[in-house]
């Protein structure tokens, strides 16, 4: 899939909320994320349950995270708190400095599936957060027009989401969370619900994407080629409580391409992130046997 | 995709040919259907809703098409209009009475006789206002109240005891308090017919409100929503096609109330028109009565559904 003319935003709309540098990655020095010794617990049942122990990370602006670990370890609730759907139970997460209190615009957010509104136009779709930060509809409509072709869907702003493939509305997804220049891009396993070559092709879609976006991005997955491909920072975490035991520098260079999956620095993080995320499955595995 | 089915109508023996055709368009459908998607729904309207490409797809399979169906549906009615004309000439008498059914030839006399006079139309008149004001009323104040039961747990508490026992009370009990309650034999009538419609739209607006997709919510949050907003642009839409079941239901009963409140009072209506000719004896005036609310009631439950229909597009 080809990436529109990123730059071309003579005729675009001006934006309410500035860019210095007039780069759509939203300001430079913004996006931030401060998670300081967060705990979630949930009560299930009556039984306490917690998703998350004690997790401190600090994403830099425009850093790229995976938060990879085995389903169940507490990656989406963790992300949820930085979301603003989840309060911590201990703990704070902060985003510039400013604590996070419920969901806001300056964090966008991609779900997994169906999260697109069915009733609405792709492009109302897209223009929903523009319009809901008061642009007027037709600001509205052009933002979502120059967003839907960036993810080259420019020919579908008429259709309703049903009318779309799946990843064609995960690329609306996207476009719908990019169109509010988001300080910070949430992502929950947006690709998992993609057959495989669609999903390799979302995911090359993304570090093109990349390329002009230098939004702070936080994605999670329990896909460890897909976190190695994709990630500046991976971070393991470990099931049942739902702990950050690694932080893995991925230092193949930038832009990625799929060759990469076959060079060898790229199959020693894929190796290292496997070996980590078995014990840690093997680990719960056997400490659910025990608690039974 | 349209023209898959029109072959098909004349030819039947196309269908064999073009199935391979079928497999080939559903293996690029990803990117195709949506290019195509003009064609179905411009042939919807002329086929009277019936020509969506599933149901037409559905309509191969079982060997007919939307014309021979209705052609059956036609050949059914006049069937059961033969049977009472047998019935009724030959005097039928076992469990059911013909003796005194006027026959169909009758019936229809006086339908015409009466389609030419003004009083006739005076009664349908009559009824349809009561239900345009008592179903409209009831469309408001419903999605009013269900929306609210729907969001907000106090309310559904304080509400639903109310909703859940006036709800089967049937709209004949209702007569002699309307009567008693309200100023004038037409506010009662009214006020019968809006009981009958409030109640499904009050449940099935409730029920849409409830069931609104979580993530739907969270995505509009996220995206800086406030909470008006999301009522207006996920919380309604969401429910909108429960709404209109709602509605549809509510229709169907808004008749069926009208008519115990014509019954018992009034001066115009077409359920005072049919109980009237009974005291009357004037027997072919009671199917051409019957005949009429039947009608009446079919035709506006469908214009509801297709009055909804432009707002619902969006489900396939």
């Amino acid at each position: 899939m080809r990436i529109g003319n990123l730059w071309a935003f003579g005729e675009g709309p001006s934006r309410k909320k500035s860019a210095p540098g007039g780069t759509l990655a939203g300001r430079p020095e913004a996006g931030r994320v401060q998670i300081s010794d967060v705990s979630i617990e949930f009560n299930t049942n009556g039984r306490r349950n917690l998703a998350v122990d004690g997790a401190n990370l600090e994403i830099e602006p425009g850093e790229f995270i995976c938060l990879l670990g085995p389903s169940g370890c507490g990656k989406s609730t963790l992300m949820n708190a930085v979301a603003g759907f989840v309060a911590p139970t201990a703990g704070r997460v902060e985003v510039d400095g400013k604590r996070v209190r419920g969901p806001g615009p300056e964090r966008g957010m991609v779900f997994q599936q169906h999260s697109l509104f069915p009733w609405k136009s792709v492009r109302k779709n897209v223009a929903f957060g523009p319009r809901m930060a008061g642009h007027s509809r037709t600001e509205s409509d052009s933002i979502a027009r120059t967003f839907l072709g960036m993810v080259g869907l420019s020919a579908y702003g008429n259709h309703f989401p049903a009318q779309l493939s799946g990843g064609m509305q995960q690329r609306v997804g996207i476009a719908r969370a990019l169109a509010n220049y988001p300080d910070v891009l949430l992502m929950d396993e947006p690709f998992g619900a993609l057959d495989a070559q669609t999903r390799a092709m979302m995911q090359q879609n993304l570090v093109d994407l990349r390329q002009e976006f230098h939004t702070t991005i936080v994605f999670v997955t329990h896909d460890i080629e897909e976190a190695v491909f994709l990630a500046d920072r991976i971070i393991v975490m470990s099931a049942s409580p739902g702990r950050l035991i690694k932080d893995i520098r991925v230092d193949i260079p930038h832009p990625r391409t799929h060759e990469v999956v076959t060079e060898p620095r790229f199959v020693e993080l894929k190796k290292q992130c496997l070996d980590l995320i078995r014990a840690e499955t093997t680990r719960a595995f056997e400490q659910q046997g025990q608690s039974v | 995709m349209t023209n898959k089915t029109v072959p098909v109508a004349d030819e039947p023996v196309e269908t064999a040919p073009s199935a391979p055709d079928n497999t080939t368009a559903t293996a690029q459908a990803t990117d195709a259907a949506p290019a195509s998607e003009e064609v179905p729904r411009a042939g919807s309207s002329s086929l009277g809703g019936a020509g969506d490409s599933s149901i037409g797809e559905r309509l191969k399979v079982l060997g007919g098409t939307w014309w021979a169906r209705y052609s059956v549906r036609a050949i059914s009615v006049l069937v059961l209009i033969g049977l009472w004309h047998l019935a009724s000439v030959n005097d039928f008498r076992l469990l059911l009475n013909f003796e005194n059914v006027p026959r169909p030839g009758v019936v229809g006399a006086v339908l015409l006789d009466l389609l030419s006079s003004d009083i006739f139309y005076r009664h349908v008149g009559a009824s349809v206002e009561r239900v345009a004001i008592a179903f409209g009323l009831a469309t408001i104040s419903g999605i009013a109240l269900g929306v609210f039961m729907g969001r907000n747990r106090f309310v559904e508490d304080v509400f639903s005891p109310y909703v859940e026992i006036f709800r089967p009370i049937p709209a004949v009990a209702w007569i002699p308090l309307a009567i008693l309650m309200l100023p004038t034999e037409q506010s009662s009538i009214i006020f019968i017919t809006f009981l009958g419609a409030f109640f499904p739209i009050v449940l099935n607006t409730m029920h849409g409100v409830d069931q609104t997709p979580k993530d739907l919510v969270r995505a509009a949050r996220a995206l800086g929503a406030s909470s008006t907003s999301i009522l207006i642009h996920v919380v309604l839409p969401a429910a909108l096609p429960s709404i209109v079941a709602g509605m549809a239901i509510g229709m169907g009963i808004a008749w069926f109330s009208l008519l115990a409140g014509e019954i018992i009072s009034g001066q115009y209506g077409i359920g005072y028109f049919t109980w009237s000719s009974y005291s009357l004896v004037q027997y072919p005036q009671i199917i051409v009565g019957m005949v009429t609310i039947g009608l009446l009631g079919t035709l506006s439950t469908l214009l509801v559904r297709y009055g909804a229909r432009p707002f619902l597009r969006w489900q396939r």
